[in-house]
């Protein structure tokens, strides 16, 4: 499973929505990410990806569609 | 000798005026003169803390020459090391003055701490934000010298908007273009003048005209009357022009200096819910919580699995984040109980929204339902800032 999809499948089960069609969503404008999913996001892609996000990296606007939360998981992978 | 609380008379914004006009035609120059920018903050901060509150400047020195050695010997530590008791440690001595501050006129009955001063509380974000950022690596390049830039930056200095180490950094060492640069002129000059419709009239009215007199009748009362309604919602006006006016000029005043002061409100009563109500009230402190508190404790829960389910997990955490500020206001009944209560109203809403999305169609969402929303969590905003306010306190103490 290369990482575009298992970032999808972990914002499917977070958020309950198959966002593959909608890679452009803003996540927290349309109310399916919060703080709380926030950090059970980085917890996922630490233990799916191994890749290590540190609270105060998270900077919401960085991270707020899929596509940029795909971007800057392939990118932390290399 | 001249003395003044930030932005509140006329005099002050002449000299403001005088004080920021070299900035101005530097930045229009292309150029930053960060020598005269120190030079004015002290000018300011004299201004402020100096003659006859001179027990207060001096805490404020005692207290920055305290926080920038501790942040510095803590960010060299890091450099080589990052024990987790150390960070705890730093963190604790980080907020041990405002902890004292905070709870010295609750243990000797209403006496203030000599180690305290006007904007103690967001000079302490500011640091146990830059040392958290610091243990989490991503703030590598520590400067002693602009950390005390960015904590005496006085524009804000005495209640805000609480602004970040490293975004503050970007725009300090940055000239804005000419054309950006107009553009900040423009807002931070609309800033101002809101400023003064908010603070100098609208809370004028509400604060110095109605409020006193509802107040008056309320305590003839004697327990619930019509007038009590009435101080809820003036006095919440009041709060909220208060608050926003002076979060303007502060702002606007930063815009000049070519620093974008994150905003404080954006229309708070427009809100929903209770969740967007605090993505939209004193912002820079409910992002502080969230980002530095919330998320973090979030995160140690679920990391060391400390409950069973992700719902619980908020829910503690919301509580804890919200009576955490509740106690930031100060250590009495009604502010530790306005705490509480948005914490269980964060659960309530988290509950609601859950609720509904998981039975479509069953519950009706329209305009009408969305009025009657915005109404509700008004209400309830504006009953917690009767808390807040602690006339209930003196209503009970005046039977």
């Amino acid at each position: 499973m290369d990482t575009k999809e298992t970032v999808l499948n972990v914002l499917q089960d977070l958020t309950g929505t198959d966002l593959s069609g909608d890679l452009d969503n803003n996540l927290f404008d349309s109310g399916l990410l919060d703080s709380m999913g926030t950090v059970q996001l980085l917890l996922q892609l630490q233990s799916e990806l191994g890749i290590e996000v540190a609270v105060s990296e998270f900077e919401r606007s960085e991270w707020d569609t899929p596509n940029k939360i795909i971007a800057n998981a392939e990118e932390m992978q290399n | 000798m001249l003395s003044f609380t930030p932005y509140e008379n006329p005099m002050y914004f002449g000299i403001l005026g005088l004080a920021l006009l070299p900035i101005v035609i530097g930045i229009l120059c292309g150029k930053r003169f960060h020598w005269y920018e120190t030079l004015i903050s002290v000018f300011f901060l004299v201004l402020t803390f100096g003659g006859p509150k001179i027990t207060q400047g001096l805490a404020l020195i005692t207290y920055l020459v305290y926080e920038v050695l501790l942040v510095w010997v803590y960010t060299s530590y890091r450099k080589k090391n990052n024990q987790t008791w150390i960070f705890v440690a730093t963190v604790i001595l980080a907020i041990i003055p405002l902890v004292i501050v905070k709870l010295t006129p609750a243990i000797q009955e209403g006496k203030q701490a000599i180690i305290g001063f006007l904007g103690i509380s967001y000079l302490t974000f500011k640091a146990v934000q830059t040392i958290m950022e610091s243990r989490d690596g991503v703030l590598k390049d520590f400067s002693p010298w602009f950390f005390l830039q960015f904590l005496v930056f006085f524009p804000t200095i005495s209640s805000g908007p609480i602004d970040r180490y490293r975004r503050f950094k970007r725009d300090y060492d940055h000239v804005p273009k000419q054309e950006k640069y107009f553009q900040l002129l423009q807002k931070g000059l609309h800033n101002i003048f809101m400023g003064f419709v908010y603070k100098y009239m609208l809370a004028y009215v509400f604060g110095t005209m109605w409020l006193p007199k509802l107040e008056h009748y309320a305590l003839m009362a004697h327990g619930l009357s019509w007038s009590l309604v009435g101080v809820m919602y003036v006095y919440s006006m009041y709060l909220f022009f208060d608050f926003a006016g002076y979060s303007l000029f502060a702002i606007g005043t930063s815009y000049f200096m070519g620093i974008e002061t994150p905003i404080n409100f954006n229309a708070p009563f427009k809100s929903h819910n209770i969740k967007e109500f605090w993505n939209r009230w004193h912002m820079t402190l409910s992002f502080w919580f969230r980002d530095y508190i919330y998320m973090r404790l979030v995160f140690f829960f679920m990391k060391h699995k400390v409950f069973k389910s992700p719902k619980t997990t908020a829910n503690v955490t919301y509580i804890i984040n919200m009576t955490i500020m509740g106690f930031w206001h100060g250590v009495t009944w009604y502010y530790i109980t306005y705490g509480i209560l948005h914490g269980v109203a964060l659960v309530v809403n988290d509950w609601w929204l859950r609720y509904k999305k998981g039975h479509p169609g069953k519950i009706p969402h329209n305009k009408f339902t969305e009025v009657f929303a915005t109404f509700v969590t008004f209400n309830f905003v504006c009953f917690t800032f009767l808390l807040f306010s602690g006339f209930l306190n003196t209503m009970l103490i005046a039977k």
